[in-house]
């Protein structure tokens, strides 16, 4: 893939080509003023070299002018490349609607990733060409970093939080997957692959072998093995609030405050209930702390999320009677 | 005495600092700040060597893609060995505490600094800091990086974490100890007559240095305390397990080891400042504006933390902030650079040793300054973050400027320190050998960063290797440019031609006394009454021999 004397990785994403055009504008400033101060410094040193020992030059005052100047255009640089990176950055952070949802748990020293349609990979992601890709990222154990330099895309997998990225790959390619945040013995081991394909190739690659159980019907299942059911009822009778639509909404906690029910508070409900108490109700719920491994956590939250609007206009008030 | 600079040899005056007093003892219990320098000298020096050691091991591993000299256990203890060792027991202390130490006193017209038994204490609470951290390095090594991220640092590392942070703490104490001696010092022990604005940019650059110092150490000693109670007590703090963040530590150990940086550069650039003035025989153009850059730099050094966490999961806004804030600290740097080339036009400009570090330094200051910007630039960060980008960036600034400024203050200070000339033809040879060692070994490592390499890798894919050849290559040069230095300064100690008072000559107070100085600095009370840097006639004879 790599031959040869490479200055630049691959261009292989959406997002690849605009990191690499504020790239390339840093380096032309850069080399710019490397030549100017070096050349001036070269210059001068020639041109007013010690003739003899005896010289004492007079004495130049500063400039206002000029001080203004050099803080003022660097500044103005400095405004173009924070607004272009702020730009990028931003897109980024915005995964498009129509993505297709990957969840991934880094663990030392693997990556562990699993389709919404169910299939599992390890150190490897197959993606269809031409369609936005999202992935949910957490740890098992330290913080890991999922890294694909040609598509220029990096996001740390921490502990106990879930964050988001999301890339669109170009065209058909096997990309470098690294582990860019130091986690221990065999850091740089724990690398893998971006398998690229065109949609077609997709379709049939994950038609493949036997369907295999989707996240949410993992999650259901386990809400009931856990006896979540118990509490946690369609109805309103539970001990607990209902869920439904709960995802994406802004609870009322004790005490007063309240919270957006992101994936990351989601999972604190279920791990440290008492962090968080739902206004209304008792610090009753068990915490599942160890008895959920991280995938399972993730397949509660996809099927806390599919439950979205089920109990009708209802379900939207979810954890408050 | 005071007509030593005749035609005749110059000779070295009866009785100095050097001479006073003999034995392990006098050195051991010294209160004098010039032997302190030396005292620090000496161990900087050995710790800098001990994490060169380290870094050629590195550098000799990374020669083939594969892991096939050491193990990975000891290569990440190798790299966290370099780290520690070169930031906390090198670049920090460095310049403050052999050239601050030494010169602050004789550039203020004082006898010595304010607290002359803290300034013992601070180095001895230095070699303490380096005593429990060579002890964990020997006996099972550390292996959390210098960043000691948690939950690794706290949870899943087995290596001797709280030891070294205990070293580290207590190299924090020397540190916090030195800045407020030195904020004592310059407030209270100025010679009459020098103001303010009469100040030399070396003594300004410390001031702001020790102000970072004294603010900003205090949260890493209380950091590193948090994380040994996590690691001895399971408190949860840093552990999501527990209802703690892991993310948090990383907020508080940038929010000291950020301003660090420029606990490092800013002395780096008063010593530039210095030599500039010097070797052009000019006033550093902007005088004002360079001395308010420095404590422009440590303010805004102190808000831009969260840079080093783009892609942590930190929110959008949190990071445009910090983003912006952090292309901000950028111009004072820029008005340093411009100011020191502008210092140039119509002086008479002279290439010795001490000029050429100078010059190096701002040429890769320029680089490092501004691959700066490359990081600071939100969506450009989150590719070339963790990578060899931010290994060759920071090496740009710590090693390419702090260590190119060190070694030049050194070669223009060593008459005064020792009363002996350096050999100027070894002492020319070495400075271009370090430049072009330096550039071959960290500038492939830029190109290696945008292609993809994460840092801390002891494994990589073959189409890095190239780079990482070339990267080896230049660090071998390096270190015989490092070496050279060392053999003709000990050489010179003995057998250096033997220095004048003020054998440059420069302006400024700590070439009016005799080189190397009485231990009391100054025979007489000096006065000042001339401007800063007033080079448009012969520095005066030296008058408080
Ligand atoms: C013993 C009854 C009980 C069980 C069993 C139980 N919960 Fe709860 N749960 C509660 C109560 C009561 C609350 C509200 C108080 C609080 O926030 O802790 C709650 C709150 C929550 C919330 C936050 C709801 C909101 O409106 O913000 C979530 C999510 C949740 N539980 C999920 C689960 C899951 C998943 C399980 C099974 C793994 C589970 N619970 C098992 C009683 C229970
Ligand atoms: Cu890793
Ligand atoms: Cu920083």
């Amino acid at each position: 893939m790599f031959s040869g004397f490479p200055l630049f990785p691959e261009q292989a994403s959406t997002l690849a080509l605009g990191v690499d055009g504020l790239y390339f504008f840093l380096v032309l400033v850069t080399a710019f003023f490397f030549v100017a101060i070096s050349a001036a410094l070269l210059f001068f040193s020639v041109k007013y070299r010690r003739r003899s020992p005896h010289e004492w030059p007079a004495e130049i005052h500063g400039s206002l002018m000029l001080e203004l100047a050099w803080s003022i255009v660097p500044f103005l640089i400095c405004v173009v490349i924070f607004a272009w990176g702020a730009i990028l950055f931003f897109s980024m952070n915005r995964p498009p609607d129509n993505a297709i949802e990957v969840s991934v748990v880094g663990k030392r020293w693997m990556w562990k990733l699993q389709h919404m349609t169910g299939q599992r990979e390890i150190n490897e992601l197959h993606i269809p060409v031409g369609r936005a890709v999202k992935l949910t990222l957490t740890s098992e154990d330290v913080i890991h970093s999922f890294f694909v330099p040609a598509f220029r895309v990096k996001k740390d997998a921490v502990p106990g939080r879930y964050n988001v990225m999301w890339f669109q790959a170009t065209k058909p390619g096997r990309y470098h997957l690294f582990c860019a945040e130091y986690c221990g013995t065999q850091h740089s081991r724990m690398i893998g692959e971006i398998i690229a394909m065109e949609p077609a190739d997709f379709q049939t690659w994950i038609q493949g072998g036997p369907a295999p159980e989707s996240p949410v019907a993992a999650g259901q299942k386990l809400f009931a093995e856990l006896n979540c059911i118990t509490c946690h009822r369609a109805d309103s009778q539970g001990r607990g609030p209902v869920l439904d639509g709960l995802a994406g909404s802004t609870v009322k906690l004790l005490g007063g405050g309240t919270a957006v029910a992101d994936d990351t508070y989601l999972r604190e409900s279920i791990l440290v209930p008492a962090a968080k108490i739902v206004d209304g109700y008792q610090p009753i719920m068990p915490t599942y702390q160890g008895q959920v491994s991280e995938e399972g956590v993730l397949h509660l939250l996809a099927y806390i999320q599919s439950l979205k609007g089920q109990a009708g206009a209802a379900g939207a008030a979810g954890g408050n009677k | 005495m005071s007509a030593v600079v005749a035609a005749r040899e110059p000779q070295l005056p009866k009785e100095h600092y050097l001479n006073a007093d003999y034995g392990v003892r006098s050195w051991l219990f010294t209160i004098d700040h010039k032997r302190i320098a030396l005292l620090y000298l000496a161990s900087v020096t050995f710790m800098f060597f001990l994490g060169g050691m380290y870094a050629a091991a590195i550098r000799l591993e990374l020669v083939t893609p594969p892991g096939d000299m050491f193990s990975s256990e000891t290569y990440n203890k190798l790299f966290t060995g370099h780290g520690v060792l070169m930031v906390f027991f090198f670049l920090i202390p460095t310049i403050p505490g052999v050239l601050g130490n030494f010169l602050i006193p004789l550039m203020i017209g004082a006898k010595d600094l304010a607290f002359p038994r803290i300034n013992l204490l601070s180095w001895y609470c230095y070699m303490a800091g380096a005593g429990f951290v060579l002890y964990a390095l020997v006996e099972g090594g550390l292996d959390t990086g210098w960043t000691f991220y948690t939950p690794y640092s706290t949870s899943f590392s087995n290596t001797n974490v709280i030891l070294a942070g205990v070293g580290i703490f207590f190299a924090g104490f020397s540190s916090i100890l030195t800045g407020l001696n030195f904020i004592v010092t310059i407030h209270k022990m100025r010679a009459p007559g020098l103001t303010w604005f009469r100040l030399p940019l070396f003594v300004w650059a410390h001031y702001a240095t020790s102000l970072i110092q004294i603010l900003g150490t205090p949260v890493i000693a209380v950091t590193i305390l948090l994380v040994a109670l996590e690691r001895g007590f399971h408190f949860g703090f840093f552990d999501p397990a527990r209802g703690g963040d892991p993310i948090l530590f990383q907020h508080l150990f940038w929010f000291y080891s950020h301003p660090a940086v420029y606990i490092m550069i800013l002395p780096a650039m008063g010593v530039i400042s210095e030599l500039v003035a010097c070797f052009s025989r000019k006033k550093i153009f902007g005088y004002g504006f360079v001395a308010g850059s420095s404590l422009a730099i440590a303010v805004l050094g102190f808000l831009v933390w969260a840079h080093h966490m783009f892609v942590s999961g930190l929110s959008v806004y949190a990071s445009l902030i910090f983003s912006a804030i952090s292309f901000l600290v950028a111009i004072p740097s820029a008005i340093k650079v411009f100011n020191w080339t502008a210092t140039l036009y119509r002086g008479s400009v002279s290439w010795q040793t001490p000029m050429l570090y100078a010059v190096g330094f701002i040429g890769l200051f320029v680089i490092g300054g501004l691959t700066g910007l490359f990081l600071a630039a939100l969506g450009l960060d989150v590719h070339v973050t963790d990578t060899y980008f931010i290994v060759a960036h920071f090496h740009y600034v710590m090693v390419g400027s702090v260590v190119m400024a060190y070694m030049g203050g050194l070669h223009f200070w060593w008459p005064k320190i020792t009363g002996r000339h350096y050999p100027e033809w070894w002492a020319r040879v070495s400075a271009v050998i370090i430049f072009v060692g330096f550039n071959l070994t960290f500038f492939p490592q830029f190109i290696l960063g945008y292609l993809g390499m994460p840092r801390r890798y002891h494994y990589y894919p073959d189409e890095f290797q190239v780079l990482n050849v070339m990267s080896s290559a230049g660090a071998s040069i390096l270190a015989v440019g490092y070496m050279i230095p060392m053999v003709y300064f000990a050489w010179s100690m003995r057998y250096g031609r033997i220095a004048t008072a003020n054998p440059w000559p420069a302006t400024g107070l700590e070439w009016q006394t005799a080189s190397p100085p009485p231990t009391e600095n100054f025979a007489v009370t000096p006065t000042v009454d001339e401007e800063v840097y007033d080079y448009t006639r012969p520095p005066k004879e030296p008058t408080f021999v």
